[in-house]
């Protein structure tokens, strides 16, 4: 191989990489472009907004639309603010997220490490839940958290969610745990380890990842659900999803949009908190599960 | 009853058998070796001797106790796993005491036997780390560690070298037989290995496809194997083959192959020939290790039947301390080993000393040995 040739191939690559980078940034601007205004409207008083300019910065900046969406705006009859549905929100999401989770790992743990006769069916229809649509199972759902005597409270929702998550969560398990080798759990039989004392001791420390990425999928969904929230939830135990739809559609008189932005954002950065948190083991959790199991 | 026993022991997954009838008993402070081909059921055997695996029917019992239906922990019995199976994300300590602590052993204690284990062992300085940390042989010695600290009354072994590289194998091999001499323990060690199986054991089981073909020490297994596949599975190079028709005349016994040039050469057989009585003319196959085929000067004094024949060389393969040749016999190709400077080249005639105080012989259709 000439040096001519080597320096050719390596100037084409700095041209095209410049190139895959521009676009890039384009790609990614266009993406930043609605959290922008988000963010610049919600620290603009309404005047400004109501009056043309979506994209400019604000003229006078204020937090007022933050501190009304938080603790005083009109949401659906009372002047409550998004808080008391911020704080149901994560009464339900963090019970629900940790409680699939934690059936999750252990019935990844039994499907791989104690099969049992007929393992694989009933992993096909925990695979299966993760495929039904909500909407079919509202009523009877419905019916269900009646009987159970949880309709319209937040133990209703929690219980919704987690039963939901486990499909999910089973899935992520098995397959991080399919290729964790057996040895090791026969090796700590031989030990004398029992059942859970070989999930905790053995299993779970190495499953760092694999938690993160069912804590931040099934945080994800459970915190942006509306149709259950909506289906379930009475107005005491409404979570935050509801309570911003309310925000938007019931304010009488003037719509407040720089309100109505911050209480987007508000709804948005729990999810945005726990993804740059456990983020990077996200990636790695699913890569793990993929290309070994 | 030996101190292990395995007793008429089988192993079914579903409608297949794969383990047949395997009765093996094991004196205490033997060092068992099972051999055999991959899939011949070495670790299942293995496995069902550690409570890993259940039995599907027969006895395993150790120390006269039967072991069937009681957990692997309760059977006093430590194993050594092929991937070394060290706990990724405990120290190498921890990985150790382990098992003395899931038994309830108080720390004090603990602490003594990890010691002295590591001692034993020579991993001290190893002892914090984790085993991500540790090189190929330092794991296996932390896995050696942990099965040692509980003082077990049997040590199974699954292929514990075959992830090491060639000489770090067989340093290796050297310190298990080291340990099994100053502790005495009685060892149960699978290997495909026949040379790991050679050196290192009292006795060896020879297995293939879910039989025992054999159980012998391991001169008996190299010097007399009970069959065809034996004969060929131990011993490197292995035994040569040679086709050739057996002549039975009262109490002698003698067979005719085919030299390199296709005249007939006839070897007197020394053994017994009682059993041979009626076979003669029948086809049979003469069993001749390639140190039995050798250069005159090399060939053994104190054996009672030499014969010398002269034979072209095919090939010659000098490997230091001996030189291997090909010829060809009975149309087959024949492995000698000559001492390192014999005359022998390639294309010429050379002349060979063949043992038949070492020689055996297979029924080709039975493949087992018949004389
Ligand atoms: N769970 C199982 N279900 C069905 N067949 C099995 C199962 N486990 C093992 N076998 C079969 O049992 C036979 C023996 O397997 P085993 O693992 O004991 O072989 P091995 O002698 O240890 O081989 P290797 O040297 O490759 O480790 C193989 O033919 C294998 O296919
Ligand atoms: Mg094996």
């Amino acid at each position: 191989m000439s040096i001519a040739s080597s320096e050719n191939a390596v100037s084409t690559n700095r041209v095209a990489r410049t190139f895959v980078y521009l676009v890039l940034l384009l790609f990614a601007l266009f993406y930043l472009l609605p959290l922008f205004i988000m963010l610049v409207n919600s620290v603009k008083p309404l005047s400004e907004i109501t009056g043309g300019n979506m994209i400019a910065m604000p003229e006078v900046w204020t937090l007022d639309p933050w501190r009304a969406a938080w603790s005083s705006a009109q949401i659906g009859v009372e002047p409550t603010g998004l808080r008391p549905y911020f704080i149901n929100s994560i009464i339900m999401a963090v019970p629900a997220v940790v409680l699939s989770t934690i059936f999750g790992a252990l019935n990844g743990y039994v499907l791989t490490k104690w099969q049992f006769r007929g393992h694989n069916i009933v992993f096909g229809l925990l695979l299966f839940s993760c495929f039904i649509p909500f909407q079919i199972v509202l009523i009877p759902m419905a019916q269900s958290l009646g009987v159970l005597g949880l309709a319209g409270s937040t133990p209703g929702l929690i219980l919704v969610h987690f039963v939901y998550g486990i499909g999910f969560t089973t899935l992520y398990f098995r397959n991080y745990y399919a290729a964790f080798p057996t040895e090791l759990v026969r090796a700590a039989q031989i030990d004398g380890a029992g059942f859970f004392r070989i999930f905790w001791r053995i299993l779970l420390p190495s499953s760092g990842p694999i938690i993160a990425v069912s804590f931040i999928w099934q945080f994800t969904n459970i915190w942006n659900d509306f149709l259950f929230g909506a289906s379930f939830a009475d107005a005491d135990s409404q979570p935050m999803t509801v309570a911003l739809n309310n925000l938007v559609s019931s304010s009488t008189g003037v719509k407040e949009y720089n309100v109505h932005f911050a209480g987007a954002i508000m709804a948005a950065l729990p999810t945005l908190l726990v993804y740059i948190v456990a983020g990077r083991y996200f990636v790695r959790g699913l890569m793990a599960g993929s290309v070994k199991g | 009853m030996g101190f292990l026993s395995i007793d008429n022991v089988t192993k079914s997954y579903g409608a297949t058998e794969v383990l047949h009838r395997v009765d093996i008993d094991v004196e205490e402070g033997e060092f068992l070796v099972l051999v055999g081909p991959s899939g011949c059921g070495k670790s299942t055997l293995l496995n069902m001797i550690a409570g890993l695996e259940g039995i599907t029917s027969g006895t395993i019992a150790i120390n006269e106790k039967p072991m069937n239906g009681v957990h692997p922990s309760k059977r006093n019995i430590a194993m050594v796993f092929q991937s070394y199976a060290l706990y990724p994300n405990m120290t190498v300590a921890q990985n150790i005491t382990f098992g003395l602590e899931m038994h309830g052993t108080p720390k004090p204690e603990r602490d003594e036997a990890l010691a002295k284990v590591a001692e034993l062992l020579q991993i001290t300085p190893l002892l914090s780390r984790k085993p991500g940390q540790l090189s190929g042989g330092q794991r296996q010695r932390v896995a050696m560690g942990r099965a040692l600290v509980r003082n077990p009354d049997v040590f199974l072994f699954d292929e514990p070298l075959s992830n090491l590289d060639a000489k770090l194998r067989v340093d290796m091999r050297t310190e298990i037989k080291k340990l099994h001499q100053r502790l005495g323990t009685t060892i149960v060690y699978v290997t495909h290995d026949q040379i790991e199986a050679m050196t290192l054991s009292t006795r060896i089981a020879v297995m293939n496809g879910g039989y025992v073909q054999q159980l012998g020490t391991p001169k008996e297994i190299y010097d007399n194997p009970a069959n065809i596949f034996v004969a060929s599975f131990m011993g490197s190079p292995s035994m040569n083959l040679i086709p050739a028709k057996l002549r039975v005349n009262g109490a002698d016994a003698a067979v005719e192959i085919a030299d390199s040039k296709g005249a007939p050469i006839t070897l007197p057989v020394p053994a017994d020939a009682s059993n041979l009585a009626g076979r003669n003319g029948e086809e049979v196959l003469l069993g001749i290790r390639p140190e039995a085929l050798t250069d005159p000067e090399g060939a053994d004094r104190n054996a009672n039947t030499v014969v010398q024949l002269s034979n072209v060389i095919d090939v010659t393969e000098p490997a230091g301390s001996d030189t291997f040749v090909t010829t060809t016999m009975g149309g087959c190709d024949v492995i000698g080993r000559m001492r390192a400077d014999a005359e022998a080249r390639p294309g010429e005639l050379s002349e060979l000393a063949m043992n038949m105080d070492k020689a055996v012989l297979f029924d080709p259709k039975t493949e087992d040995r018949i004389g």
